[in-house]
């Protein structure tokens, strides 16, 4: 299949790509929120990992993507969009929006959708983990 | 997307650019000479009826047979489909309509063409045993013996396996056969012109084979048929004009036929030099990748497999995504993602291979027009963009960090 200019341009040009230290370091960080979904054997595993401060804003935000170009590229999009965001800001962020900005075909609606929930991961982990206002409940999709 | 002006073409075992030579021998039937076969009575059926005949000469010569024992089809779906069915049919033990038919035996790796017409079989009545390859991928002559029952009646094993190229026990599954008298069909599309063939010595009583991949043109294929000790019959699936002995009715598709034979008698002449040469061009991508990458690993047999073939995962990066890497690599991957069933290489999980390398691998498989240079950018090429998309991986990071992957509980959809 022919991949959109976008998709590519993620793919080769990855934003944020990386972590805040190795999973054991940033496990006891209280302001760091990690979202890892997806599975080796489905062929795609994200993780996203958000830095807040005090104010409830995602000062930074890194990924890491084992996927296809669209999971990549989902990802990496992910990443500039919650960047600068409030927490609450950063959950309306919806799949959909990440199918339309990359052009992504019905087959790769799925990619959306893990970028989605590992947004929605990372701030419940975030706040689980800083004490704040209760996390979100069950995570909904609109593939 | 802006892929290179010289792709390179590493996907050989899915189809082949058609010889030049093949074209030109093709050429003068499409118009100047249009006969149909079928006309008995003037100079034009004349003049088509000799081009098959020397065609189906050429096609019987590359292995081993007699020309009348050729049947030629549309290509190996074609010719499998009917060795299978057509052999079930008339081997039955019971007629249409009731159970306990006869038993076959096949194995799980097996192309769909071969699997397919086995699972409409067992709806119909036959049974049938899908022997799971061993972690190498061959199928020994053991393990078919071992499937093999009092009421087996057909036994359908490929030579090489497509997806992996590995070779499995023909000729000593032939003989086995022939000792039970059970008729042995034999898919051997990746291997027929590449490989030395000969349906006598390999005890062989139905083989498929494919034009389009052996640098012919797609649409056109061929059924050896063993004609005697033993005589096969097979039920035809179609049923018309009573060309090809009633097996195959249908308008000779002439120019396709003619290409098909130009094909084989260039293989015939040119395979033997041409086997050292795409071992050397495999071993050298394989050795180098498997250095020069960590977790790197080759599927399938360490050298049982034909020449030019390579499958190969690399762990903890996603097919599509690697083949996107390398766009101007021509290739085949194991990833779901690449299939339309969207589920990873079945050929893959049979050999106990998990999904997750399955995701991971890449099949390249070189061919008549490969070069060192090519061999050496795809190197170079699969090396870096293994190395980027390693840089990603979640997965990478662990592995690294000795975590194992394997233990991990994941959140699936």
């Amino acid at each position: 299949m022919a991949y959109s200019t976008k998709v590519i341009d993620h793919y080769e040009n990855p934003r944020n790509v990386g972590s805040f230290g190795t999973s054991k370091e940033v496990a006891s960080r209280k302001d760091i929120g990690i979202g890892i979904v997806g599975a080796p054997e489905c062929g795609d595993v994200m993780q996203l990992q958000i830095r807040v401060n005090d104010q409830g804003v995602i000062e930074d935000a890194k990924f890491k993507c084992f996927g296809c170009g669209s999971a990549i590229a989902s990802s990496s999009l992910a990443t500039e969009w919650i960047k600068g965001k409030s927490v609450d800001e950063a959950l309306t962020i919806r799949n959909t929006q990440i199918v339309e900005e990359l052009s992504l075909p019905p087959v790769k609606i799925h990619c959306s959708v893990l970028a989605e929930d590992s947004i929605r991961g990372a701030i419940e982990d975030w706040k689980k983990k800083s004490g704040s206002a209760a996390a979100p409940s069950a995570v909904g999709h609109n593939a | 997307m802006n892929p290179s002006k010289n792709p390179i073409y590493l996907d050989n075992a899915a189809t082949t650019r058609c010889d030049p030579r093949v074209v030109e021998a093709m050429f003068p039937y499409f118009s100047e000479k249009f006969g149909n076969a079928g006309s008995r009575n003037h100079r034009f059926g004349w003049e088509a009826e000799d081009a098959i005949e020397q065609a189906r000469e050429q096609c019987a010569a590359v292995i081993g047979a007699q020309a009348k024992e050729v049947v030629f089809t549309s290509g190996a779906t074609e010719s499998n489909n009917l060795a299978v069915k057509g052999a079930a049919e008339i081997y039955a033990r019971a007629p249409q309509g009731q159970r306990g038919r006869g038993h076959i035996v096949t194995v799980a790796h097996e192309h769909k063409a071969v699997l397919d017409p086995v699972h409409r079989l067992e709806r119909e009545g036959f049974d049938a045993t899908f022997i799971s390859p061993p972690p190498d991928g061959v199928i020994t002559a053991a393990m078919v013996e071992a499937a093999i029952r009092p009421d087996t009646i057909l036994v359908s094993v490929m030579w090489a396996n497509n997806e992996l190229g590995t070779i499995n026990e023909v000729p000593e599954i032939g003989r086995l056969c022939h000792s039970k008298e059970i008729i042995f069909h034999t898919d051997a599309t990746q291997w027929v012109g590449k490989m030395p063939t000969n349906v006598e010595a390999d005890c062989i009583d139905l083989l498929s084979w494919s034009a389009h991949k052996i640098y012919g043109p797609k649409g056109v294929g061929g059924l050896y048929v063993r004609r005697r000790k033993p005589r096969v019959r097979l039920e035809a699936l179609q049923d018309g004009g009573g060309q090809e002995r009633g097996m195959r009715s249908g308008t000779h598709n002439v120019t396709g036929i003619v290409g098909f034979g130009k094909a084989c008698e260039l293989c015939r002449d040119e395979a033997d030099a041409e086997r050292p040469r795409l071992l050397a061009l495999r071993t050298k991508l394989e050795r180098e990748l498997t250095s020069r990458l960590d977790v790197t690993q080759v599927n399938g047999h360490a050298t049982r497999r034909i020449p030019g073939t390579a499958n190969i995962s690399f762990a903890f990066v996603e097919g599509e995504s690697l083949m996107m890497g390398v766009r101007e690599i021509a290739c085949s991957s194991g990833s779901a993602c690449t299939s339309a069933s969207l589920e990873p290489s079945y050929v893959l999980k049979s050999l106990g291979i998990g999904d997750e390398m399955a995701h991971s691998s890449l099949r390249l498989s070189m061919g008549r027009w490969t070069t060192a240079e090519e061999i050496d950018r795809a190197i170079s090429l699969i090396e870096g963009a293994v190395n980027h998309l390693r840089k990603l991986s979640p997965l990478y990071d662990l592995h690294k960090e000795g975590v194992d992957i394997s233990k991990i509980v994941w959140q699936t959809h």
